[in-house]
């Protein structure tokens, strides 16, 4: 069981089992960062870009192509691909 | 220098260097346009390749300072080259540089959390900041309105509201900037970890390498980012070493994930401003939303994408042609002045056969470059370009390229050089080397004066656009093979990230647009005026000397005995060429490029054209005597259709014309271009290796096409 602590102080409480990654949320889908499993450099850049423990986001699309995918996170809209998007563990909500 | 006369402004902080930070997409550059005018000097960073650019701020209170724009950053703790160029440039680590007086932090209103996150880490370096809270009208379009006032006290510096698209605030911002503010560190961490810190932010200051006011926040960055290949770390020595991992083993004993410790929270301390600073109301309206489902839709999207393209390319082809024969009745008429007002004579020649046919040739084409860097900055601007490369990333990928090479290769399609600077964006070494390594194969717009000069000559006019198009086609195939194949064999390993921020479209700023184009149409003339012209000049000389009596002779003899006065001329002026140094040179080739179609003509042209792609246009003019400056190009384009090879067949045709067309897409005929891969790769290998393979490609190209046609029976 893991503890993350929301933006607005609630905890979520969630198993391992039940993350889920980025890229396998549906267009319009909404979800909570548990934790982000990449090398180093790819970890600081996509905390940076936001997406640290307990932060909300959407997939907001998929490109034409089905790679990449379009992210709205902390208000702001962001492209990526699903392979760097399979490191990120989120929880639906 | 400054003197201060009242007993407030000795309280300011005396600012003659101003540093200009951002987040990428902030509006950065349109607020450095705004305050400093059209006054900039460009130029580099020392030992680095990363772009410097520097111009000259009035202030509220009367005083001029220096403003240096530094690299677009989401983040001072990277390794990225250009963020820690930012990061040096703050901290005075660069050589001989000492750190600004005051920083002027830009903040877009619309994405307030992330840039924030930027913002605080600015704070940090203990310099005084000034918060510029750009594109607050589209905050408030949103129904995200900010209370600037509030988010000063949240911060503890100066926050100015300002529209750089309108001018909106920039009183307010002069005026602010004096009051720069230095603010404390605004987040904590849990004390096990604040403890591990304290222990190492003693080494840092210690070992001196960073301004004492900017420890803690090295102290932060070391512990939570750095590895021990971090190039900061040889400054600290030994002792800092054991100090670091001192502090990292504290950090693991209490279960702390060091890499995600700072960011967390100082994302939870942003979070918390937002909340407190920003309404949200649901009355807004962001349209970009609406706009995306369009711009991205499975079907729509990339018939739209074409659908700009080809708009592009039909519209630099069609639209730039009254301008292009007023620059051109324009440099005939000038030439005929010049030529009338100071008589026959070697320096009439000079000036009207080299200098102003030189300039003429390039000055015609500038239309054409202006309205590409117009469609190209213009969909910068809006904001499509980042869409574009969503869209394109997919394809990008199957080549083993970054989807933001998309927009350095874009780029390219105007010039190579501005597209190999533009990699700097990419943090991945490899994914930034093989797109420098291709993307001169992408059509540069120094390539559409050869093009447009074969075409008119020599293609049909119902298939001069499919011509055009096909060349645009034949180099961005090229450049994906190329990276296809150089990602395979020559820079292997594993592609990076793909993160890339889409912002809000924005009605397009003109001003900014029109100054983008104001600017590189100003380089490209700045180029034609130097480098073309000195050799469009060293030309003629090459061209004009020596002189041969003896064909003079023979020529004086011929018209005794009756013969035509203008066919002698024209047949002395092809000896005398071909007698001149360039023939020479160009004979000297013409064994190797014979079986591409090309004669000893072009080759001169190729040797020249290695300046510059566009200097074939003024060689060919300069090679075929095209004196009568009446009608310039036109008279180019009759010379090169009724050129004869010394058996007497037509020396050029439209299958010729295509091979010429085609070496120029695949050659690397450019040494600006080399000496940019140079600086950029810091190494001779890469633009050695740059030049030799796209030669080979080019002569490749140019065999198949040209003995294919033959072949199949066309080129007759």
């Amino acid at each position: 069981m893991t503890e993350i602590p929301l933006p607005d102080g609630a905890i979520l409480r969630t198993r391992e089992a039940d993350h889920e990654s980025l890229a396998d949320l549906v267009p319009g889908q909404t979800a909570v960062v548990c934790c982000v499993r990449q090398g180093q450099a790819k970890r600081r850049r996509l905390l940076e870009m936001g997406f640290v423990s307990g932060t909300e986001l959407r997939l907001v699309r998929t490109a034409p192509l089905g790679d990449p995918i379009q992210v709205e996170v902390r208000g702001y809209q962001l492209s990526l691909r699903r392979a760097d998007a399979r490191g990120i563990l989120v929880r639906s909500v | 220098m400054h003197v201060e006369s009242s007993s407030a402004a000795s309280e300011r902080t005396r600012v003659h260097h101003l540093a200009l930070a951002g987040n990428p997409n902030s509006g950065k550059t349109s607020v450095f346009n705004r305050l400093t005018g059209l006054r900039h000097r460009i130029g580099n960073y020392p030992g680095v390749t990363v772009e410097r650019v520097e111009g000259t701020v009035k202030l509220g209170d009367g005083a001029e300072a220096q403003i240096v724009d530094l690299p677009g950053c989401y983040s001072l703790y990277s390794n990225a080259p250009d963020e820690r160029i930012a990061r040096d440039a703050l901290l005075g680590l660069l050589p001989d540089s000492t750190p600004p007086d005051a920083v002027i932090a830009v903040v877009d209103a619309s994405n307030l959390e992330r840039n924030l996150y930027f913002v605080t880490q600015l704070m940090e370096t203990g310099l005084p900041v000034c918060v510029a809270l750009n594109m607050v009208d589209i905050a408030e379009r949103h129904g995200k309105p900010i209370d600037a006032a509030l988010l000063a006290e949240e911060l503890g510096v100066p926050v100015v509201p300002i529209v750089a698209r309108s001018g909106k605030g920039f009183d307010e911002l002069r005026a602010a900037i004096p009051r720069a503010k230095v603010s404390n560190r605004l987040w904590r961490m849990p004390d096990t970890a604040e403890n591990a810190i304290e222990g190492l932010r003693a080494a840092v200051e210690k070992t001196g390498m960073v301004p004492d006011a900017a420890v803690e926040g090295e102290a932060i960055r070391l512990a939570c980012h750095a590895r021990d290949e971090d190039p900061y770390l040889a400054r600290g020595g030994d002792e800092l070493r054991v100090a670091l991992h001192k502090a990292r083993d504290m950090l693991v004993e209490a279960g702390i994930d060091r890499e995600a410790l700072e960011s967390e929270f100082r994302y939870a301390l942003c979070h918390h401003i937002v909340e407190r600073v920003q309404q949200s109301s649901p009355e807004g309206r962001n349209r970009s939303e609406a706009v995306d489902r369009i711009v991205t839709h499975p079907v729509f999207g990339p018939i739209l994408y074409l659908a700009v393209m080809a708009v592009m390319f039909q519209g630099v082809y069609a639209w730039a042609g009254p301008f292009m024969d007023g620059i051109d009745a324009g440099m005939s008429w000038l030439g005929e002045h010049v030529a009338e007002m100071l008589g026959e004579g070697m320096l009439t020649d000079l000036l009207v056969d080299g200098v102003l046919a030189g300039v003429g040739g390039i000055l015609v084409f500038l239309p054409q470059i202006c309205l590409l860097f117009f469609f190209l900055s213009l969909l910068e601007d809006v904001g499509y370009m980042a869409r574009a490369a969503f869209l394109a990333d997919r394809v990008m990928r199957g080549v083993g390229l970054h989807g933001k090479a998309f927009i350095p290769l874009m780029s390219s399609f105007a010039c190579a050089i501005p597209g190999i600077m533009a990699t700097r964006s990419m943090d991945n070494a490899r994914d930034r080397l093989v797109t420098m390594l291709i993307a001169p194969l992408i059509s540069c717009s120094a390539r559409l004066p050869v093009y447009a000069l074969l075409i008119a000559a020599f293609i049909p006019k119902g298939y001069q656009g499919l011509t055009l198009l096909s060349m645009y086609v034949l180099s961005v195939l090229a450049a994906l093979g190329a990276a296809w194949v150089l990602r395979r064999f020559v820079v292997r390993g594993e592609p990076s990230t793909f993160l890339m921020e889409l912002p809000s479209y924005k009605v397009p700023a003109w001003r900014h647009v029109f100054r983008t184009v104001g600017n590189r149409g100003w380089v490209f003339v700045r180029q034609a005026g130097t480098v073309i012209l000195a050799i469009s000049i060293i030309l003629w000389f090459l061209a004009a000397f020596p002189k041969s009596d003896e064909i003079a002779q023979e020529a004086e003899q011929r018209i005794e005995r009756g013969e035509d006065a203008d066919v002698v001329a024209r047949w002395e002026s092809g000896e005398q060429l071909r007698n001149s140094y360039a023939g020479k040179m160009g004979l000297m080739l013409e064994p190797a490029i014979r079986p591409l179609g090309f004669d000893w003509r072009i080759g001169v042209g190729l040797v020249t054209s290695f300046a510059a792609r566009e200097v074939l246009v003024s060689t060919l003019g300069i090679v075929f005597s095209v004196g009568d400056v009446d009608e310039t190009s036109v008279a180019l384009r009759d010379r090169l259709r009724a050129a004869k090879l010394p058996n007497g067949a037509k020396a050029y045709n439209g299958l010729v014309a295509i091979s010429i067309m085609v070496f120029f897409v695949l050659a690397c005929q450019c040494m600006a271009t080399l000496a940019v891969i140079k600086r950029e790769t810091n190494s001779w290998r890469w633009p050695i290796f740059v030049f030799v393979y796209m030669t080979a490609l080019a002569w490749v190209g140019s065999f198949i096409v040209y003995q294919g046609g033959l072949a199949l029976g066309f080129g007759t």
